[in-house]
């Protein structure tokens, strides 16, 4: 089963929502959108369930052309970020209720429902009201209307956003199982480059409302096509800073140069945009971390197992990010240590050098 | 033991004595009417329950209540789906939302006593648009002043002009809080329109549609201004609803014993039809 999107475009007033996009998406994996807010995710999976209407493109399900078809003669399902069901149905008849509308026979209705709150852990509650639930258990109650449904696709807009953490965990974990085997086309769309990683997959990079990269997730991770690419794929957010490269060696500032490690080393010589991920850059030093930054510490986070530092050298701003704990003092002028292995050269044009 | 703060009466203590001079004195000052026999020159005789029983058991009262309901179950069953309906007709986004809103509250900007006389003059036979219309034009009968039909078809269309919108307006307001993403789930299971009515518009309406069913009760049932100046109760007494005739005993006749009893059972009527409404229709929230 496949879904393709072909030169897919939406225009609202004069605004472009969504860009020309095509994109082949399979079954068999998650597909996941990953874009900041605004990117164009929702506007695109509007596109695709069928909510919105394209203003160029065509949209192909299974061999099957439904860019004119509405929403509900796709055979799709959509799970949102709010917890949206029927207020004054019992989870029971919640779940059910595409059933009912496509005349499915009752006692199969009953089975099929007994399956799907069983693998959303939601038998106990069957006979309750979505507002006596508590959030994650309303989501459930969405995530089994949709898996119920046995649609060719299953888009699932941020569907985890509005729940606690540890929810969120749990319920991301047991996703890619649950949808496992079923055979629809399962899209995930999230701003979480975690999630993104965590899911696996496949991944499309939106930004400005286009796909600005989609593959395998782990080959989008390791070679972003471009600045855009690795921006929307790291968080806390990519060091940026431009770089000038002599020879074997790259010149960062007049204190801080080094040679470049295995491909890069072949790089013309010139100006190029430097790229790299947070968590290459320690406040340790180790035989990888090689490269001496100093700089003001600006503003420091503790995240449970984590710490990051932003901190500001020439004027501009790095951070870093690391495992453990560790006590920086605001202020104070601290040597950080890059990782010349994993950096990222951008040419002028923005596309990824080495 | 814990130290009682009695500070907190400084800030309780305007609240008390707003609530006295606005609402406890008046009402003690009925209560003693009420049980009294009251004379020129503040002369008092106690009359126990005398004055309850009177009104009570008088025809006269039974009639004006019955009026009163009538009127107001005429009210709730027009301007309620009414309501909705205009509510569920008007567009949720772009250019005409602020015009159909300000054209909504418009009515509700009309002191009540205009209404009622821009509706006496709108209804003469000789002069009156409606009134020349009706009579002339089409050649249907058509006078409040000597038919009590027309009457009271004239002041349950006043009320419903004058105060549909607010179930309009609270209606919509609940409507347009429904978020989009209700309806595409909907529309994803391909509900009807019905269904999207019944399942989700009607239940997320809920809350506000009970608010607007009891402020439209209360001001239906105690409803004095506009009929007073557009039929001032009749002809005869067929519009006399029970607070034109409270007035009428009150400050016509100058009963105040009469008149006190049947303010108090008048409340008492009042509060505990609205107890039941509101306890009705959110019975079913609390069942589980």
């Amino acid at each position: 089963m496949s879904l393709e999107l072909k030169n897919v475009s939406k225009r609202v007033a004069g605004i472009t929502h969504v860009k020309e996009t095509s994109l082949t998406l399979e079954t068999g994996h998650f597909n996941v959108l990953l874009g900041e807010t605004g990117s164009g995710k929702t506007s695109l999976i509007k596109l695709m369930a069928g909510l919105d209407s394209l203003a160029s493109g065509q949209i192909v399900l299974n061999g099957r052309d439904v860019s004119s078809l509405s929403a509900q003669k796709r055979n799709i399902s959509l799970v949102h970020q709010f917890f949206v069901n029927y207020p004054h149905m019992s989870v029971f008849d919640n779940i059910a209720s595409p059933l009912k509308v496509a005349g499915v026979a009752k006692s199969e209705i009953e089975g099929r429902v007994d399956e799907a709150a069983g693998l959303m852990k939601l038998k106990p509650f069957l006979n309750r009201k979505p507002h006596e639930l508590s959030g994650g258990q309303q989501q459930r109650t969405a995530l089994a209307r949709a898996i119920v449904k046995e649609s060719d696709a299953v888009f699932l807009d941020e569907p985890l956003a509005n729940l606690d953490y540890k929810l969120r965990e749990e319920l991301r974990d047991q996703l890619p199982e649950l949808f496992a085997g079923r055979g629809a086309v399962v899209v995930y769309a999230t701003s979480e480059p975690e999630e993104a990683l965590l899911l696996g997959g496949k991944t499309a990079l939106m930004t400005d409302g286009k796909v600005v990269q989609f593959g395998p997730t782990a080959d989008i991770y390791r070679k972003p096509r471009d600045l855009d690419a690795a921006k929307v794929f790291s968080n806390p957010p990519i060091n940026v800073a431009q770089v000038t490269k002599q020879g074997e060696r790259v010149v960062l500032n007049e204190k801080t140069s080094w040679t470049l490690p295995g491909d890069a080393a072949s790089l013309a010589d010139g100006r190029y945009t430097l790229a790299i991920r947070p968590h290459h850059v320690l406040p340790v030093e180790t035989p990888d971390h090689s490269v001496r930054l100093s700089g003001h510490v600006l503003v420091t986070e503790l995240s449970g197992s984590e710490s990051s530092a932003h901190f500001e050298m020439n004027g501009q701003p790095w951070v870093s990010l690391s495992a453990g704990v560790h006590p920086y003092q605001v202020g104070e002028v601290h040597t950080f240590h890059l990782d010349p292995n994993h950096c990222f050269f951008f040419a002028p044009d923005g596309t990824l050098a080495a | 033991m814990k130290k009682l703060n009695q500070r907190a009466w400084l800030f309780v203590t305007p609240v008390l004595l707003l609530v006295a001079f606005n609402a406890l004195i008046p009402m003690m000052t009925v209560v003693n009417y009420s049980v009294q026999e009251t004379f020129g020159d503040n002369l008092f005789f106690w009359q126990g329950i005398d004055w309850f029983e009177q009104v009570l058991t008088s025809e006269r009262f039974h009639k004006a209540l019955g009026r009163q309901f009538l009127f107001t179950f005429l009210i709730l069953i027009i301007e309620v789906p009414l309501g909705v309906a205009i509510a569920l007709a008007m567009p949720r986004q772009g250019f005409w939302v602020p015009f159909c809103l300000v054209t909504m509250a418009l009515p509700m900007l009309i002191p009540w006593n205009v209404v009622g006389a821009m509706w006496n003059i709108f209804t003469l036979p000789d002069i009156g648009l409606l009134g020349y219309f009706m009579n002339h034009t089409l050649g249907i009968s058509y006078d409040m002043t000597q038919n009590p039909l027309a009457a009271w078809v004239t002041i349950v269309i006043m009320d419903v002009w004058h105060w549909t919108s607010l179930v309009v307006l609270l209606a919509y307001a609940g409507l347009v809080s429904i978020p989009n993403a209700y309806y595409q789930a909907a529309e994803i299971d391909g509900a009807s329109n019905w269904a999207v009515f019944r399942y989700i518009q009607l239940p997320k309406m809920k809350t506000v549609l009970t608010i607007a069913i009891l402020l439209r009760f209360m001001d239906s049932f105690n409803i004095y201004t506009e009929p007073f100046v557009l039929t001032g109760g009749g002809p005869g007494n067929s519009t006399t609803l029970l607070s034109i005739d409270l007035v009428k005993i009150a400050l016509g006749q100058f009963d105040l014993g009469p008149a006190a009893a049947m303010s108090l059972i008048y409340f008492a009527i009042t509060l505990l039809a609205s107890w039941l409404f509101y306890t009705l229709m959110t019975m079913n929230d609390n069942k589980s």
